[in-house]
């Protein structure tokens, strides 16, 4: 079975342990307004560290800059 | 400076004399309109029928120049105007981003109409001296000012022969000159050009606000377009308003208690969650130039490249901890807790006419740190002052000239052209000496500096007719679309974006659409119809804002705790309804979303229409240059081939065994071809026909159906 998780609906790999904090850090997420919903349920910033992501969960990463 | 002889040496030519007036809900209800080949003045009322369909601020703009012109005006015709117009929320006290003029004028660059927004005083002076909007026409035969007296009720043309013509010091002599004493400098604001906009197209105007903490004029931008040659070509040296009693109730409001109650549950917002999101108090957008670059949208070297490993020598941390002054309340209106319009201040200048001076530069803002820096390869944070100390005060649009030389230093490292083209210049990427020395070569009219500030269109033509360059490939890497220099974002991996960029009706300035993130990151926009839905409404949405006289930061640059949990915060709705309210509490028109789309999208269709009028505004105008969809080159496709491969196999394209050639041209063809099925979608979510032209039904529907509008269209339905 491929081990991926939907991450602003495209396929990411999921590796055991998998947080909130680790994907930003793999895809470089270092805009400050970053909305983070896994399965629709929003993640609060101080909860990224903690928040582990299972197989198949969708993660929504909404950067919010949509001005310039 | 010798303030009174100057003074002394005016020569009046004109005086009008006006009943001060009371302005109503926002409204001043009259316009001064200035004649300055014939030295005439007048008063124009403002009708029910330009507020319902036009609003204020750049549709008042909009509808003055194109009363003021025919199809065959020229930039530099008599009759060009510059229109100078606030909005009814223009002049707002309690709510951040208030203080917002929009100058409209055919532009030296593109031809068409051209709309340019700015901070600074004027514009609410302006108001509040009794005049929704100014309007000068004509061409005078010596240097004048035209002088309004907000609080005697007199405006003067005088010709003014002895003041400097550089922004930053023309701005401290008439700060000087019309103040009656030091406190009395911040009821004095002055619009000016610089030397540098009488020898190129892409001259700015530089609109002041006096800083009495600082004790100096600064001076914020309407950068793009080209107004600034405009003005140096109809001989105006400066504008000057005074008005001296500034006060919170002056728009006379139909609700002031709504205004100030969105007010401070928005100043709260700032003072909690700015320095958790993005900085903007203490370094203004440049807070994004590391962000940019992260996620490779940062332009290096003519938007080769989005990200470059120098990025760290300029990213907004350094710029805050060695150049801008913090903890200064830098808004560049009364009441703007955002406080953005920051400043290096005690910069010494090392080139140019003021070298050894120490100098307050206002920036730099994220346009200025990418198009002077990094895509002209320059990562050095004092050389990004200086380029921009010097753009300001010459009168030289940074963003043009950012990517104009950064075009001409990718021709000169591709032997396109060479040293003798350039007059002995070494035209090189990160070339600092070379690039400040263009500028000033600009503000003195001579060698290439005056041919690059012809801009990217214009050189294109002469490297092609003097130089045998191939001009396929010069259009490839031109970043300039209808005349107009492209902002300083990378938009190859966003399909939205390029035609956030394309399908604009003043040129490719990012001030209609930034989808990048939306399209690109978030994977919000996967269909045509979500991207031609966010290109129809984005767009609309921020020309609502030049309408009223409001500032854009303030609605996306901070968003409120809880944002998160609303349907679409992209959108930050609850922003969106803080607008709502300041405009209802001004004007007493309770607005929907929807009804504030559809004013933007009379004015936005009226600015197609006119650019139609023009002899641009159709499909082939939204044409855009391939670099801003693709990788050109050999060495873009090869900087990033893992993306570039994994697109071609996902579009069911096999790439073993062909050469790098062969996956550019297949890549481009794919993208091409997805950029037009792009523009018929926005097209048709637009009310446009397929040749972009809006359809009479449409303008019906929206109420834009004006005779003179239909004969325009009528034959290209």
């Amino acid at each position: 079975m491929v081990k991926i998780i939907k991450l602003n609906n495209r396929d990411f790999p999921w590796e055991e342990g998998l947080t909130i904090k680790k994907i930003m850090e793999k895809k470089r997420y270092t805009f400050p307004k970053i909305v983070v919903k896994v399965n629709g349920k929003v993640i609060e910033k101080e909860d990224y560290e903690k928040t582990e992501v299972n197989k198949g969960d969708k993660v929504e990463m909404i950067h919010l800059l949509a001005g310039g | 400076m010798d303030i009174k002889k100057m003074r002394e040496s005016h020569k009046l030519l004109a005086e009008y004399k006006y009943e001060l007036g009371k302005i109503e809900r926002g409204y001043a209800n009259r316009t001064l309109y200035v004649n300055i080949s014939d030295n005439t003045i007048s008063s124009k009322p403002v009708t029910e029928t330009m507020k319902e369909k036009f609003v204020g601020g750049k549709g008042f703009g909009l509808w003055y120049l194109w009363n003021a012109t025919s199809p065959s005006t020229k930039w530099d015709s008599p009759e060009n105007e510059i229109v100078i117009a606030g909005g009814p929320a223009c002049g707002i006290t309690q709510y951040a981003g208030t203080g917002k003029s929009l100058v409209c004028s055919i532009s030296p660059l593109t031809g068409i109409p051209i709309d340019s927004n700015v901070g600074g005083y004027f514009g609410p002076l302006l108001k509040f001296a009794g005049w929704d909007a100014l309007e000068v026409q004509g061409k005078a035969d010596n240097d004048i000012i035209v002088y309004i007296d907000g609080n005697k009720g007199v405006v003067t043309i005088e010709e003014a022969p002895l003041e400097a013509v550089d922004g930053h010091i023309l701005g401290e002599q008439l700060t000087e000159m019309y103040a009656d004493n030091e406190d009395d400098k911040r009821n004095v604001a002055v619009v000016t050009a610089g030397t540098g906009a009488e020898h190129t197209r892409m001259g700015l105007l530089n609109f002041s606000f006096y800083d009495p903490r600082r004790k100096t004029t600064r001076l914020k931008q309407a950068g793009r377009g080209g107004i600034g040659t405009v003005f140096r070509n109809k001989k105006i040296k400066a504008l000057v308003v005074k008005f001296s009693n500034v006060k919170g109730n002056l728009n006379n409001a139909y609700d002031q208690s709504i205004i100030n109650k969105t007010g401070i549950k928005y100043h709260k917002e700032i003072h909690d969650l700015d320095h958790l999101q993005n900085n903007m108090r203490k370094i203004g957008t440049a807070n994004i130039i590391e962000v940019m670059d992260e996620y490779d949208l940062l332009p290096v070297m003519n938007f080769q490249y989005g990200s470059h490993p120098d990025t760290e020598k300029i990213k907004s941390t350094v710029f805050i901890e060695k150049y801008i002054t913090q903890g200064v309340q830098d808004g560049c209106w009364y009441g703007c807790s955002m406080a953005c319009a920051k400043a290096a201040d005690n910069f010494t200048l090392k080139t140019g006419p003021y070298k050894g001076q120490k100098v307050t530069v206002d920036g730099p803002e994220y346009e200025n740190a990418a198009g002077l820096g990094s895509n002209c390869g320059i990562f050095d944070p004092a050389a990004i002052l200086e380029l921009n100390f010097y753009c300001d005060t010459y009168g030289i649009d940074t963003i043009s000239f950012g990517t104009a030389t950064a075009f001409a230093m990718e021709c000169y490292g591709r032997a396109i052209i060479n040293k003798e083209a350039t007059g002995g210049l070494e035209l090189n990427f990160g070339n600092f000496e070379t690039a400040v020395e263009l500028l000033h070569q600009m503000s003195r009219g001579e060698g290439f500096g005056t041919v690059i500030g012809q801009g990217v269109h214009r050189m294109k033509k002469m490297f092609v007719e003097k130089y045998g360059a191939d001009a396929d490939f010069l259009f490839d890497i031109g970043m300039e679309q209808k005349g107009l220099e492209y902002s300083e974002y990378v938009s190859k991996e966003s399909l939205a974006q390029q035609g956030g960029y394309g399908f604009t009706n003043k040129g490719p300035q990012h001030d209609e659409a930034w989808l990048i993130f939306m399209d690109m990151v978030n994977n919000q926009l996967p269909t045509f119809e979500d991207k031609a839905e966010a290109l129809h409404y984005f767009p609309m949405f921020r020309t609502w804002f030049g309408l009223y006289g409001f500032c854009k930061l303030p609605w996306n640059d901070i968003v409120p705790e809880g944002n998160q949990y609303t349907d679409e915060p992209a959108k930050v709705p609850e922003h969106v309804q803080n607008y709502l309210d300041v405009a209802y509490g001004v004007t007493g028109k309770r607005l929907k979303v929807s009804d504030m789309i559809r004013e933007s999208e009379r004015v936005y269709n009226f600015q197609k229409i006119f650019n139609i009028r023009m002899g641009k505004g159709l499909r082939k105008d939204d044409k855009a240059p391939y670099r801003s969809m693709g990788p050109v080159t050999k060495e873009e496709y090869e900087s990033r081939q893992e993306r570039y491969d994994k697109q071609l196999k996902e579009i069911g394209y096999h790439i073993e065994g062909k050469t790098t050639e062969e996956k550019i041209a297949q890549l481009r063809k794919y993208r091409e071809d997805q950029y037009e099925q792009l523009m018929d979608a926005v097209y048709k979510r637009r009310g446009w026909n397929s040749k972009g032209v809006p359809k009479i039904e449409y303008l019906k529907e929206i109420k834009m159906d004006l005779p003179e509008l239909i004969e325009v269209v009528k034959d290209l339905q």
